[in-house]
């Protein structure tokens, strides 16, 4: 097998998935209006209610709207890698998944590239929502959108890596329902995306301690930093960790000979 | 007939969570040969499937594709082989030659290769005429011709049909078995062909009829037929399976 034989198989697979989300425009539409209710209901509601302190990467006091847009991002690449573990579950269940399975390549590497795939509409739909809220006067440093971009890859692929671990576990859609709400409330509210960790603090020490070691809250802090220019290392480095804890027990599982794969039965 | 081994499985066992699904099961394909895998549904047809596929892994047994074994040389091994999978894995909202660029992308064919094979293989099934319509639109023989286009286009030498048949009228019954038919004529493919409907198989066909994770018979269906001492081959294999037609 060629090198070209993988590239093509990648964009293939990147190309047909970044094709099905921009002729849905239903999901398109979907995917935006969540994050957007969140920013103009939710924040502007609360920008009274909560007071924020000067905290990293912010230099001066800043508006609930401006704190929470990076929490937002994250949260648009949680629901997408859930999203498309989603899909994957049903692509399973009729028979697509199937399809992709047999391909002459290794599994590892179609299931990577299915995650950079999914990791790749996410970010689409991160850079149109930064554009809406830039027109809504939450703007950050022009080089911030630049830095950005690399950020919300490893963001995207540790989130995707871990709907495709969910994925791997789960038998039928009826069971996935339950671990959306297990998995992706919990992780949203139990992070820096709507309040940072002080806050949690000065309420909790428990969901202090849960948020500080949540994936999605370094996930969010890596963003958030990254937006505004800077490199957090420590948010980085755990994004990374947890990324390739993730993508290895989702391989596992996905694995024709170790995995869950073969305790399903035939689909 | 051609002698060249194609397909080969050799003592082939499967369990589900300590059922046996597959037991014992050891058969040779021969390219140009024409198998008819005839078994009532929980046979273990699509066990068998899944494992030359290598979605799940054979623990006892051996399987070979073209002399590739499965374990050990599993991308030359499924570079060979072609699938039509009982339920259809096409995708609806894209067209029908985007579905087919997908798959030539996964088995690494340029975009100029990938489009004449397209068209080659869609023209043969009649449906070049149909390559931009969504297949949302085809009704379900024509989604059946796109799918077999489609496990063709990298010049598979062995295919595999899991009941491809199921749910289409007559006419698209009889069209899809020909076309098979002539293929392992004409270009040398080795076909294993899973199915419960009687009616399509043809004198020259090998045929091995399955039962509870076990081969009961193999031969041609006159001989199936002789070896049971049964009038015709719907009686045969109602006794090899107990009366287990589904």
């Amino acid at each position: 097998m060629s090198l070209t034989h993988y590239m093509r198989a990648m964009l293939g697979i990147i190309g047909r998935e970044l094709w099905r989300f921009i002729t849905q425009r239903e999901r398109f539409i979907s995917a935006l209006v969540r994050p957007l209710v969140w920013l103009f209901v939710f924040a502007a509601g609360f920008r009274a209610a909560l007071g924020l302190a000067i905290a990293p990467p912010y230099d001066t006091y800043i508006l609930y709207e401006v704190y929470i847009t990076p929490g937002l991002c994250g949260m648009i690449q949680l629901f997408n890698g859930m999203q498309s573990s989603l899909s994957m579950v049903y692509d399973r269940e009729m028979g697509s998944m199937r399809l992709l399975m047999v391909a002459p390549l290794p599994r590892w590497f179609l299931l990577l590239s299915k995650l950079l795939a999914g990791t790749g509409v996410s970010i689409l739909q991160v850079y149109v929502f930064l554009l809406i809220a830039y027109m809504y006067e939450i703007e950050a440093p022009w080089q911030g959108y630049f830095l950005l971009l690399p950020a919300l890859m490893l963001t995207g692929l540790m989130l995707g890596a871990l709907g495709l671990l969910l994925s791997s576990f789960i038998k039928q859609l009826e069971n996935f329902a339950g671990v959306m709400n297990f998995v992706i409330f919990p992780m949203f509210f139990m992070s820096t995306a709507l309040y940072p960790l002080w806050k949690l603090k000065e309420s909790s020490k428990i969901l202090y301690a849960l948020a500080s070691y949540n994936p999605f809250s370094q996930a969010v802090e890596l963003i958030r930093f990254a937006l505004y220019g800077q490199l957090n290392h420590y948010a980085l480095a755990y994004t990374l960790v947890t990324f390739i804890l993730f993508s290895s027990i989702a391989i596992v599982g996905y694995s024709p000979s170790k995995g869950m794969m073969a305790r399903k039965g035939i689909g | 007939m051609s002698n060249t081994v194609a397909l080969s499985i050799e003592n082939l066992r499967f369990a589900y969570q300590g059922k046996l699904a597959l037991d014992d099961v050891s058969f040779t394909i021969n390219a140009s040969d024409f198998t008819f895998l005839l078994g009532p549904n929980g046979a273990g047809k699509s066990t068998l499937f899944a494992l030359i596929t290598r979605l799940y892994d054979c623990r006892e047994g051996k399987i070979a594709l073209n002399g590739f074994d499965i374990k050990q040389q599993t991308r030359k091994a499924l570079a060979t082989l072609g699938i039509v999978f009982q339920q259809t894995t096409l995708d609806v909202d894209l067209t029908v030659q985007q579905n087919l660029h997908y798959h030539a992308a996964l088995y690494g064919m340029s975009r100029k290769l990938a489009k004449s094979r397209i068209q080659e293989e869609l023209e043969r099934l009649a449906m070049f005429e149909r390559r931009s319509e969504k297949v949302a639109k085809l009704n379900g023989g024509h989604k059946r011709r796109v799918e077999i286009a489609r496990a063709l286009l990298h010049k598979p030498s062995i295919l595999l049909l899991d009941e491809p048949t199921v749910g289409l009228d007559v006419q698209s019954r009889v069209a899809i078995v020909e076309y098979i038919h002539y293929l392992t004529a004409h270009e040398q493919l080795a076909v294993l062909w899973a199915s419960h409907l009687l009616d399509e198989i043809y004198s020259t066909d090998q045929v091995l009829v399955m039962h509870k994770g076990k081969i009961k018979a193999k031969g041609h269906r006159e001989q199936i037929v002789a070896m049971t001492k049964t009038k015709d081959i719907n009686t045969a294999f109602a006794q090899l399976t107990q009366g287990e037609l589904s």
